[in-house]
């Protein structure tokens, strides 16, 4: 069943064109991987669907309710969690802080979650007082997604968790995304088709803000001919 | 040591007073970039209404509600219909806010006529402490222990509850704010509520203060406010209440010691704080506490 419905999406950034009629979905309790080039339109897309930057024409659905058009706010209370490309970190907030704020339009069982994503990320923890701006880059990509679980935990849209990151750094992180799809559903934005092929379902290749191919991950990872014309990958 | 403790209470009193026209001034630029020229006309309503209802009612404290009341209305008109439509436009913001304080300022006239109106002091304030031979008059101590009181009520409020954490944050990242599910519009209405309140309050301490309120004095109070915000790091409440207490007490003392060089002073030490730190003293990216 699908979770969130993307129709036919156009949306400009100022006189750039960016998304070209958008058209994609996301099944409930799956990770599904958009990838695509520098500027296709990735990022683009998620801050369509969290109101950001909203379409001209086209259509989002989250859980079959209309959801493109209303407040970004308004959004995430459905339960939609984002993890922005640059992780928007509060740098003068502690981890408690954030995690706290977080907290404050919540749905779902708010200390839950918060349990779990502690147990997930014990370096969060760890640095519980320290403000979050001191943390490493990883740590900062673990309390950005730990955020976004906590405030919702329907669809998390998490945009390129590897970029920066060690190799080791990177391993540990998408094995905690991979434990996260026991209880959400998530639509990674990723460059790394290694990384990103080993824990995603389903995918979508963006190019030029249209959807060039689509499928499950399993059949991608055996295509070659796709995986070298889309991604450049021999 | 009579005259030394005379204008340190002067330049701290001073100092409050302008924090608090200060304070909301910086929170209003750290959370919504707005660089709000028309603060000092929500100054000066509260600085004439303040003054007009303690006359009608003979109750300061009547007074100083009536005035936060009417700074806060004033506020919100402001923001709702001259501030709003212009977010993210810094050029509009200044034109319509520089505009806004004209407006305040001279409708004035039409409530109270073009004349400074004078004011006295609430009886239960006059007169003065003496200890030693020191004469420290009450109503300065007022303003202190009043100052003194609004800057720990804003700072436990800014760091010890939820409205503060989402203030502070939305001060790092308006956008990130949004995503976690809060109402940013209104977050920003609450902060500049606040602010057009405090700015108002100022107003209304400071007229039996001066002993005498006139339209013009909001431009003039603006402006030092604007150079503690500066000079205090934008944004920073705790920089805002140093850069007060610096800007007021070294008035005092420079108009007793050295009078002509009184004016000088403030952008003298503006220069200074910008050469040296141009972030302001404690500006830093993100603190609004």
């Amino acid at each position: 069943m699908s979770l969130l419905k993307l129709d036919n999406l156009e949306t400009y950034l100022g006189q750039y064109h960016i998304l070209q009629g958008v058209s994609m979905s996301v099944e409930e309790g799956s990770i599904t991987v958009l990838f695509g080039r520098n500027g296709a339109g990735k990022t683009t897309t998620l801050r369509t669907i969290m109101g950001f930057n909203p379409s001209t024409t086209g259509s989002v659905h989250y859980h079959d309710q209309k959801i493109s058009g209303i407040p970004t706010h308004l959004i995430s209370r459905k339960g939609i969690g984002y993890v922005p490309e640059n992780q928007g970190m509060f740098s003068a907030l502690t981890v408690e802080e954030t995690l706290n704020l977080a907290k404050a339009k919540s749905t779902g069982e708010t200390e839950e979650k918060m349990e779990w994503m502690l147990e997930l990320f014990p370096d969060l923890k760890k640095f519980w007082s320290k403000k979050s701006g001191l943390l490493s880059g990883g740590q900062k990509q673990m309390l950005a997604i730990a955020r976004a679980y906590i405030n919702g935990d329907g669809l998390l849209l998490i945009d390129e968790p590897s970029k920066g990151l060690s190799p080791i750094m990177v391993e540990k992180l998408m094995e905690s995304i991979l434990k996260m799809k026991e209880k959400t559903t998530i639509l990674l934005v990723e460059q790394n088709f290694l990384m990103a092929s080993e824990i995603g379902d389903y995918f979508y290749i963006m190019d030029d803000g249209k959807i060039v191919h689509d499928g499950s991950m399993q059949d991608l990872k055996e295509d070659k001919e796709s995986c070298q014309k889309y991604l450049g990958i021999a | 040591m009579e005259v030394f403790i005379n204008l340190l209470v002067n330049g701290v009193s001073t100092g409050l007073l302008i924090f608090l026209l200060a304070a909301g001034l910086t929170l209003i630029f750290g959370l919504m970039s707005v660089l709000n020229f028309a603060h000092g006309g929500l100054f000066v309503w509260g600085a004439f209404s303040g003054a007009w209802i303690f006359k009608e009612t003979n109750s300061f404290l009547l007074a100083i509600v009536g005035a936060v009341a009417v700074g806060m209305v004033l506020g919100w008109v402001l923001e709702r219909f001259l501030i709003r439509p212009v977010y993210g436009n810094h050029v509009r913001q200044l034109l319509i806010t520089l505009g806004g304080m004209l407006v305040l300022s001279e409708s004035i006239k039409i409530f109270w006529g073009p004349n400074p109106i004078r004011v006295n002091l609430p009886a239960w304030l006059e007169g003065s402490y003496q200890f030693d031979g020191i004469i420290i008059i009450k109503y300065r101590v007022f303003v202190i222990v009043v100052g003194l009181l609004l800057y720990l009520a804003l700072w436990l409020l800014l760091s010890r509850t939820q409205i503060g954490l989402m203030i502070r944050a939305g001060v790092l990242d308006k956008e990130m704010v949004q995503a976690l599910g809060i109402n940013v519009k209104g977050l920003f209405t609450f902060v500049f509520l606040l602010g057009a309140g405090l700015a108002a309050l100022g107003g209304a301490l400071l007229a039996p203060y001066s002993g005498v309120v006139f339209a013009e004095m909001g431009m003039q109070y603006a402006i030092l406010a604007f150079i503690v915000v500066i000079i205090g790091g934008m944004g920073s409440l705790q920089g805002s209440a140093l850069a007060s207490l610096i800007v007021g007490v070294a008035g005092a003392f420079m108009a007793y010691y050295m009078p002509d060089l009184s004016l000088a002073l403030n952008m003298l030490l503006l220069a200074i704080v910008l050469l040296v730190k141009p972030t302001g003293l404690l500006g830093e990216k993100g603190s609004a506490v």
